[in-house]
C-alpha cells in the first residue's frame, strides 16, 4: 500500500502549505498514523486546532472529509447505518398483489437499495480517499463507544442482514476529545494519542502571522506575548488559539499598532469569556507587580 | 534495542502507567518507521503509542529522560560547548569529591572561571536568550555547585536545590528587570510585565536544563534502573493529601479543576440516563405515526429524583487542612447536584462558611477565604472535635432534617479531649446519612489520640480518603 507521506518533515511542510503550523509532535504522530494505519485520538483544551488538524490533513492529501459530530444519544442508526423502513414498507405493500415468496421479498428488502449509509459506513465504503473525523467523541456515552471499536481496529462494519463490509482503503481517522470524561481503555488502546496544548510563543506568533493577513510582525509578537502572560494567570478558561486570532483581528480593525494597557483592557472580552476572568486579568496586567509574584527557585531540599 | 525498550516499558508500568501488550507491540512497530537518530521523533513515537492520558505525560517524560539520557544528541552538543567553556571535560566520573564545604565554588579540576565570571556569563545568556549558552552554563553550574559525589544516596532534588541556591536566580531576575528599566525608563506597566514574563520563561528553561543535567550525571553514576526508581513520582491522582510536597500540591490544584468538571458532567449524565421514568403516552403515540400507527418505539419521561441536602463539617487544622480544602472544592463544584450545600469548618471552635461560597464563581478563591477568615479558634487552636460538635449541635442541630446528608471530614485526632460522640449519634438519628471521611491510611486509625472508631460507630460509613482518586469515587457515589 502506498503511503501518503514520505517523512515527518514532508507532513510538516505540506501542512504548512495548508496554513496549519504543526510542531514536531503533531507532524510525527500524523506520519505514524499513516504508516501504522491507526486512528489518532486528538485531545487538548478547546480551540487549539484539533478539528482543524483533520481538515487540513484532508486538504493536503486531497481526500474527502467525512465528519461525524458526536452528541449524547448518538446511536447506531445515526452513526453507522439504518434500514429505510418507510421504503421497505412501500415495497412490501407493492409486492402484496404479486405472488412472490417471502424469501424473495426478504432478500429484496434487505439489500443495498434500502440501506441508508451514515458517516462511519460511508467512510468505509468510499472509493475515493477519505479522512474520517469523529468529533468530540467524549460526548457519547461509554456504551456507544463500543460502536466505534470494530471500525477503528479492523476498518470493517458488520451488518447482520448483509454481512461484513470491509474498507477498500484504510482511511485516516481522527477522533477529537475535549476530555470531559475518560475514554474507555478499549478505545484508547486502538489509537495513537496526541495531546495538543497551547502553542509556545514562537509558534503562536507564526500562527497569528499566517492567519491574520495584514498584521505587522511587531504587533503579532506583542499579541503572542500578552496571551502567554494571560495564560499564566489562574483562570477558569485560558484564551485559546482561535481567541488569540480573533483578538489580533480585532486589534487590526481598530487600527491599533502597538497594544497599550487601555487597548488591552478595552478588547480583552474577545480573549476571555468569563466576567471574573476578565476582572482578574485586567487587574493583573495593569498591576505593578511587587512581592505577590511567585518566587523562583525556592524548592525545599 | 528490544531489551532496552522492554526495560523501558517495565519501568513505565512500575511508574503506574497502564501499558498493555498491544500498545507495547504498537510502540515497537512505530519505532521502525522513525529515524532512530532523531531523539525527538523517537520520543513522540513512543509517547503516541504508550501514553494515553495527558496527566501521565510527566511520568513518561521522566522515565524517558532517564532511560535515553545518555544517548541523545543534546549530550554530544553540550559536551562540545563545555569544552569551549571550561577547557577540559574529563567526564562525569572524574569529578573530584567535594564535601559540604566544597560549594563555595572552588570546583573540580581544571576550571578557570571564577564564580563571578560564571554569574556574569549566565546573566548575559539570560538577557539575550542564548539557548546553547544557557545549556552549557547549566552544565557548568551543576558541576560546580551541586557537589555531586559518586555513590552518595541523595535524591536529585537535593542537588537541584544546592545548585539553584548558588545561582540565586531571584536576584538575577531582579537585576535583569532593573537593567531593562534603566535602558528604557518609559516602559508602561504592561510592557514591563511582558518583559518580566519573558525573563521568567528563560529562567524556567535554565532550571529545566539544570535538572536534566543533574539527572544525566546521576544516571551515569548509578545506572538506569536505580535512578528510575528514585525518580519515580506518583501520578497526581495518587498523591497522598497529608504528605504532599509543595510541588505536588500545585499539581493537585491543577488536577482538581478538570476533575470536578468531569465529575459534574458524569453526574448530570447519570441523572438523566440512569433510570427511565414512566411511559410518556403522548410522545409514544406521536412517534408511532411513522410506523403506520404501531407503537414500535415507546417513549419515557425523564426521571426527576430528589436532590439531597449536604452539610459538610470539616476539620481545617494544619494536619488535614489540605484534605478539607480539596473536599470543599469538589463538593461545591458539583453543588448543582444537591438542593443545598452548607459548609462548617472547625478547629476547636466552629464557624459556618457557607457565606463565602454564595454568589462566587471562583471556588478556589472562596476556599482560600475559608482558610484565612473563618473564626474557628476557641481556646488554643488544637483540634477539639468534641467541643466543635457540641457547638454544631447547639447552633445548627435543629436544621438537620431527614433530607440531609452530613459529611464529617477529619482524622479524629482529638488531642485527648472529651469525644462527645453522642452528638454524632443524635445527628445520625435525624439525618438521612452521616459519613465520615478520614485522610489517614486505615492502619493508623484508632492509634494514638485518633478516636475515629468511637465516632464511626454512629456514622453510616467511614471511608479512607487519601488521594484524589478515592475522594472522587466517594463523591460520585454520594449523589
Amino acid at each position: 500500500m502506498a503511503y501518503r507521506f514520505d517523512t515527518v518533515d514532508d507532513v510538516r511542510t505540506r501542512l504548512k502549505g495548508a496554513d496549519y503550523l504543526a510542531d514536531e509532535g503533531i507532524a510525527g504522530v500524523v506520519y505514524l498514523a499513516d504508516r501504522l494505519g491507526k486512528p489518532i485520538i486528538v485531545e487538548g483544551p478547546a480551540g487549539t486546532g484539533k478539528t482543524q488538524l483533520a481538515k487540513s490533513v484532508a486538504e493536503i492529501t486531497g481526500a474527502r472529509l467525512i465528519r461525524l459530530q458526536c452528541y449524547e444519544g448518538l446511536d447506531e442508526s445515526k452513526a453507522l447505518y439504518e434500514w429505510n423502513y418507510k421504503k421497505q414498507l412501500l415495497r412490501i405493500q407493492a409486492e402484496r398483489n404479486t405472488d412472490s415468496t417471502w424469501e424473495e421479498l426478504e432478500d429484496d428488502i434487505f439489500s443495498d437499495e434500502f440501506l441508508l449509509t451514515r458517516p462511519l459506513l460511508e467512510a468505509i465504503r468510499a472509493d475515493d480517499p477519505v479522512v474520517l473525523l469523529i468529533d468530540e467523541v467524549d460526548r457519547v456515552e461509554v456504551e456507544t463507544e463500543a460502536l466505534l471499536l470494530e471500525i477503528l481496529s479492523d476498518y470493517q462494519v458488520s451488518i447482520p442482514e448483509l454481512g461484513t463490509v470491509e474498507a477498500k482503503q484504510i482511511p485516516l481517522v481522527f477522533l477529537t476529545s475535549n476530555n470531559t470524561r475518560e475514554l474507555s481503555e478499549a478505545l484508547k488502546r486502538r489509537c495513537l494519542f496526541l495531546h495538543i496544548d497551547y502553542p509556545d510563543l514562537e509558534r503562536e506568533k507564526e500562527i497569528v502571522l499566517t492567519k491574520v493577513p495584514d498584521i505587522t510582525e511587531a504587533l503579532a509578537d506583542q499579541v503572542a506575548r500578552i496571551v502567554r502572560s494571560i495564560r499564566q494567570i489562574e483562570l477558569k478558561k485560558s484564551p485559546s488559539v482561535s481567541e488569540t486570532l480573533d483578538w489580533a483581528r480585532t486589534l487590526i480593525l481598530l487600527g491599533v499598532e502597538s497594544v497599550t494597557e487601555a487597548d488591552a483592557a478595552d478588547t480583552i472580552n474577545v480573549l476571555l469569556k468569563y466576567q471574573s476572568d476578565i476582572a482578574k486579568a485586567v487587574k493583573e496586567l495593569s498591576d505593578d507587580k511587587g512581592g505577590q509574584r511567585r518566587a523562583l527557585g525556592k524548592i525545599a531540599p | 534495542m528490544l531489551e532496552l525498550l522492554n526495560g523501558f516499558m517495565g519501568e513505565l508500568r512500575e511508574a503506574g502507567l497502564p501499558v498493555s501488550l498491544t500498545e507495547n507491540l504498537d510502540a515497537m512497530e512505530a519505532v521502525k518507521h522513525i529515524p532512530l537518530e532523531d531523539r525527538e521523533a523517537f520520543k513522540y513515537a513512543l509517547a503516541a503509542t504508550l501514553v494515553k492520558n495527558n496527566s501521565h505525560w510527566r511520568a513518561f517524560e521522566t522515565v524517558f529522560e532517564v532511560y535515553f539520557s545518555l544517548r541523545g544528541r543534546e549530550y554530544t552538543l553540550g559536551g562540545e560547548l563545555d569544552d569551549l567553556l571550561a577547557g577540559d571535560e574529563d567526564g562525569d566520573g572524574q569529578e573530584s569529591p567535594e564535601g559540604m564545604d566544597g560549594m563555595k565554588g572552588s570546583g573540580g579540576g581544571g576550571e578557570s572561571m571564577t564564580p563571578e565570571e560564571l554569574a556574569e556569563m549566565l546573566y548575559k545568556a539570560l538577557q539575550n536568550g542564548d539557548e546553547a549558552m544557557m545549556r552549557a552554563l547549566a552544565r557548568q553550574a551543576v558541576k560546580r555547585y551541586a557537589g555531586m559525589e559518586p555513590g552518595r544516596p541523595v535524591g536529585g532534588t537535593y542537588y537541584l536545590y544546592r545548585t539553584l541556591r548558588n545561582l540565586d536566580l531571584d536576584a538575577v531576575l531582579d537585576k535583569l528587570m532593573q537593567q531593562r528599566k534603566a535602558e528604557a525608563p518609559d516602559l508602561s506597566t504592561l510592557e514591563e510585565r511582558l518583559e518580566h514574563d519573558e525573563y521568567e520563561h528563560r529562567i524556567e528553561q535554565l532550571k529545566k536544563e539544570v535538572e536534566a543535567e543533574i539527572r544525566r550525571r546521576l544516571v551515569a553514576d548509578r545506572g538506569v534502573e536505580a535512578m528510575a526508581k528514585t525518580l519515580r513520582k506518583p501520578l497526581p491522582e495518587d498523591v497522598d493529601f497529608m504528605h504532599a510536597s509543595r510541588e505536588e500540591m500545585i499539581s493537585l490544584r491543577k488536577a482538581i479543576y478538570p476533575l470536578t468538571r468531569k465529575l459534574a458532567v458524569r453526574l448530570a449524565r447519570k441523572r438523566r440516563h440512569g433510570r427511565k421514568g414512566p411511559l410518556d403516552f403522548r410522545s409514544t403515540v406521536r412517534h408511532s405515526l411513522s410506523y403506520g400507527g404501531v407503537p414500535a418505539e415507546p417513549k419515557f419521561r425523564y426521571p426527576r429524583p430528589s436532590k439531597p441536602e449536604i452539610f459538610v463539617i470539616a476539620d481545617i487544622s494544619g494536619s488535614v487542612a489540605a484534605f478539607a480544602r480539596f473536599t470543599l472544592h469538589l463538593v461545591y463544584a458539583i453543588s448543582n447536584q444537591f438542593s443545598k450545600v452548607r459548609a462548617f469548618v472547625f478547629i476547636d471552635g466552629l464557624d459556618e462558611v457557607t457565606r463565602f461560597f454564595e454568589g462566587v464563581d471562583d471556588i478556589s478563591d472562596a476556599v482560600h477565604r475559608v482558610n484565612t477568615e473563618a473564626d474557628v479558634v476557641w481556646v488554643d487552636g488544637h483540634s477539639d472535635y468534641g467541643h466543635a460538635f457540641e457547638v454544631f449541635w447547639q447552633r445548627h442541630g435543629h436544621e438537620v432534617s431527614t433530607k440531609t446528608t452530613v459529611l464529617i471530614l477529619g482524622d479524629a485526632r482529638n488531642n485527648y479531649h472529651a469525644s462527645q460522640a453522642w452528638v454524632v449519634k443524635e445527628i445520625q438519628k435525624k439525618a438521612r446519612h452521616v459519613f465520615w471521611l478520614n485522610p489517614e491510611p486505615r492502619s493508623y486509625w484508632d492509634t494514638g489520640d485518633s478516636i475515629v472508631g468511637e465516632y464511626g460507630a454512629h456514622a453510616d460509613g467511614t471511608f479512607e480518603c487519601r488521594n484524589l482518586r478515592q475522594l472522587e469515587k466517594f463523591v460520585e457515589n454520594l449523589t
